[in-house]
């Protein structure tokens, strides 16, 4: 899932406290598991807002609603109607969900209330790791299911690199290394003879260097 | 193994001679007379001196710039080259451009995480890493292509090695991890500085066993120590660094002012040792910020005077 | 046990503290409560293990929230006490009445009170 956090709450005020009006707008998604955007975090942060604004003096409107996504058209349409009602929304949703606002809400001003993270997997309640960063051509079948473009700081294809001690990365003492694991992870499946194939250059063109990407599916287009 | 390139690094190990190199580190500046300095201590007492690329990922003067700078004063440069900073495109033109000054000698690195440096927010690159490095110079130099395909107008004479840490995690890959380098295109290795010997000699024996010695020259990476507090900084702060306790016994066993001169001993009896083993070709002295003490190393050890080749 | 406690505590019952989120703990104090205060079980004798670890921890987090909007977050406090401490309970509710008469009345009613006078 996409991970999250919500920004300081300095930073939200900073953004929206010219208007009166502010939609609160949630995501049932990926930013509810991890806990970044949900229902809840839009409740807890309105309250924030309301006493925020209240305590320094400034009549502000916060009100609340949380759809089921806000990266599809037919959830983000439910609140056609009542954003007009509202100066600006503040979106807790991905970087995805808010633009997919702004481009839906043409002349709404548009606030991100959280920042979007990385792609990962919840650890342990309150603990989410990065996994994915969509490079647009998987390897994992080559380095036993452990990516380093992802979890290598020097999202090295031949590693490791000479930095890696007792199974951490020069980075820091809390980061894994990711040829460690992978290594781990090939010596596990009896497959350490593809250690020594040498990975070719990656094609990054289905990376971000190549521009914003697409994915097109033909047979389930009307 | 046989001359491919007109180093002269490459033509004194071929002849069967340990070859020696040292290195410099550009400035924090622009200051052009820094190079010239540091070189001039050492010029006689190697063969060849790495320049080093923006190391510990601090911005330095260019290592091209600095290697232009030596090859001028007549001393044989290697270039180090870190994929930190650059993508391919980069690199290969760096390369060319190297070649075209007449740099011979090319270290090709991953490079420090630019986190430890000056520009901590910076962005890092590694659109390739060090061994897709040396097949990028191997490509250029012995099929004169470009990565995109494309035919070379001239094609880069590179002597090319890489770095290799037999102290790194995890050590059973340390061996398969050199061969993978011999086979991307290593022709020379320069190994990080070495203090615990006994795991580098098993080291070596390995790659012995498998054959790599006679596929790759090893220059054995050794730093002398200026003080105790060095050594301890160098065990506890240097990622992927071996420093025995007994070596910091020893160093704190004399009085401080007087460490900086053990230091250096050392540091000579660690090549006097590795000389003997064999599968050692060379050495490659990192004196960090003491360049003055390269001769006496040098000369303790007895590979003084430097042979001469054609 | 007659035991006297200020009569200017509400007491919410609720079937574990567990069951207690920030956004109630928030709520009380945004609509002009002048603390709030969350008195469990002790810690360890939780029927259902951790509820009253939970509270605590939300507590914490209540209190976070009124730091960044400028409210004294010792408006907020939790107790433990086991259920057959009575004299422990008027203590608690005592210590709690002090806490905030020291603070004063929730600066959130004068703010109201002057948004609505303008």
């Amino acid at each position: 899932m996409i991970v999250a956090e919500q920004k300081k709450l300095e930073e939200i005020v900073g953004q929206i406290q010219d208007f009166n009006k502010i939609l609160l707008v949630g995501c049932n998604e990926c930013v509810t598991v991890c806990e970044a955007g949900g229902k809840k975090e839009v409740g807890i942060l309105a309250s924030a807002l309301r006493m925020y604004f209240l305590n320094h003096g400034k009549e502000m409107t916060i009100d609340e609603v949380t759809l089921e996504r806000q990266c599809d058209h037919e959830y983000l349409e439910e609140i056609r109607d009542m954003q007009d009602k509202y100066d600006a929304v503040l979106s807790l949703a991905c970087g995805v969900g808010v633009q997919f606002m702004a481009e839906k809400y043409h002349d709404k001003p548009v606030y991100p209330g959280v920042n979007t993270c990385f792609l990962g997997a919840t650890e342990e309640r309150g603990l989410w790791t990065e996994r994915c960063q969509a490079c647009g051509s998987c390897i994992l079948a080559y380095t036993g299911g452990i990516c380093p473009v992802s979890r290598c700081a020097k999202r090295l294809m031949n590693g490791p690199c000479g930095g890696s001690t007792n199974g951490k990365c020069e980075i820091s003492k809390e980061t894994d290394c990711a040829w460690q694991l992978i290594v781990n992870r090939l010596k596990a499946l009896g497959r350490m003879d593809d250690y020594e194939k040498l990975m070719p250059l990656k094609d990054w063109s289905t990376d971000r260097a190549g521009g914003p990407r697409k994915v097109v599916k033909e047979d389930v287009q009307l | 193994m046989s001359v491919k390139t007109p180093s002269k690094l490459e033509k004194i190990m071929a002849a069967g001679h340990f070859g020696v190199t040292s290195e410099c580190g550009p400035p924090r500046g622009c200051n052009p007379e820094v190079i010239p300095h540091k070189a001039g201590f050492i010029k006689d007492y190697v063969d060849a001196i790495n320049v080093t690329d923006n190391q510990t990922a601090m911005t330095r003067m260019c290592s091209l710039a600095a290697c232009i700078k030596l090859k001028l004063m007549g001393v044989e440069p290697v270039l180090q080259m870190v994929c930190r900073d650059r993508n391919r495109i980069a690199l290969q033109s760096d390369i060319l451009g190297a070649a075209a000054f007449g740099i011979n000698n090319m270290l090709c690195l991953s490079g420090d995480h630019q986190s430890f440096g000056d520009c901590r927010q910076g962005q890092n690159v590694y659109d390739i890493d060090s061994m897709q490095l040396l097949q990028t110079v191997r490509l250029m130099r012995d099929e004169g292509k470009f990565l995109g395909g494309g035919d070379l107008d001239g094609r880069p004479r590179m002597f090319v090695g890489a770095a290799e840490n037999p102290f790194a995690d995890p050590f059973e890959i340390r061996v398969p991890r050199l061969a993978k380098k011999i086979a991307a295109g290593a022709e020379f290795i320069q190994t990080q500085c070495i203090y615990n010997l006994d795991k580098f000699e098993l080291w070596v024996k390995q790659a012995r066993e498998r054959g790599l010695t006679e596929k790759v020259y090893i220059m054995a990476g050794v730093t002398p120590m200026k003080s105790v507090g060095m050594a301890k900084y160098m065990k506890n702060r240097v990622p992927g660094m071996d420093v025995p306790d007994e070596l910091i016994k020893r160093m704190s066993g004399v009085a401080k002012e007087k460490q900086a001169g053990e230091g250096v001993k050392i540091c000579i009896e660690t090549i006097q040792r590795l000389k003997e083993v064999p599968g050692v070709k060379g050495f490659h002295i990192m004196a960090i910020e003491w360049e003055e003490k390269v001769p006496e190393i040098v000369k303790g050890a007895g590979l003084y005077p430097r042979p001469v080749v054609d | 046990m007659r035991l006297n406690y200020p009569a200017n505590l509400k007491i919410i019952r609720v079937p574990c503290t567990g069951k207690v989120d920030v956004i109630h703990l928030l709520k009380a104090i945004e609509r002009g409560a002048d603390g709030a205060c969350v008195i469990g079980c002790m810690e360890g004798e939780c029927l259902y293990n951790r509820g009253n670890f939970r509270a605590r921890k939300r507590v914490m987090q209540a209190r976070k929230v009124l730091r960044s909007v400028g409210i004294e977050e010792e408006r907020l406090q939790m107790y433990n006490l086991s259920s057959s401490e009575g004299p422990k309970f008027a203590l608690y509710a005592n210590d709690m009445t002090e806490k905030i008469k020291a603070l004063g009345p929730n600066p959130l009613k004068a703010a109201k009170a002057k948004l609505k006078a303008a």
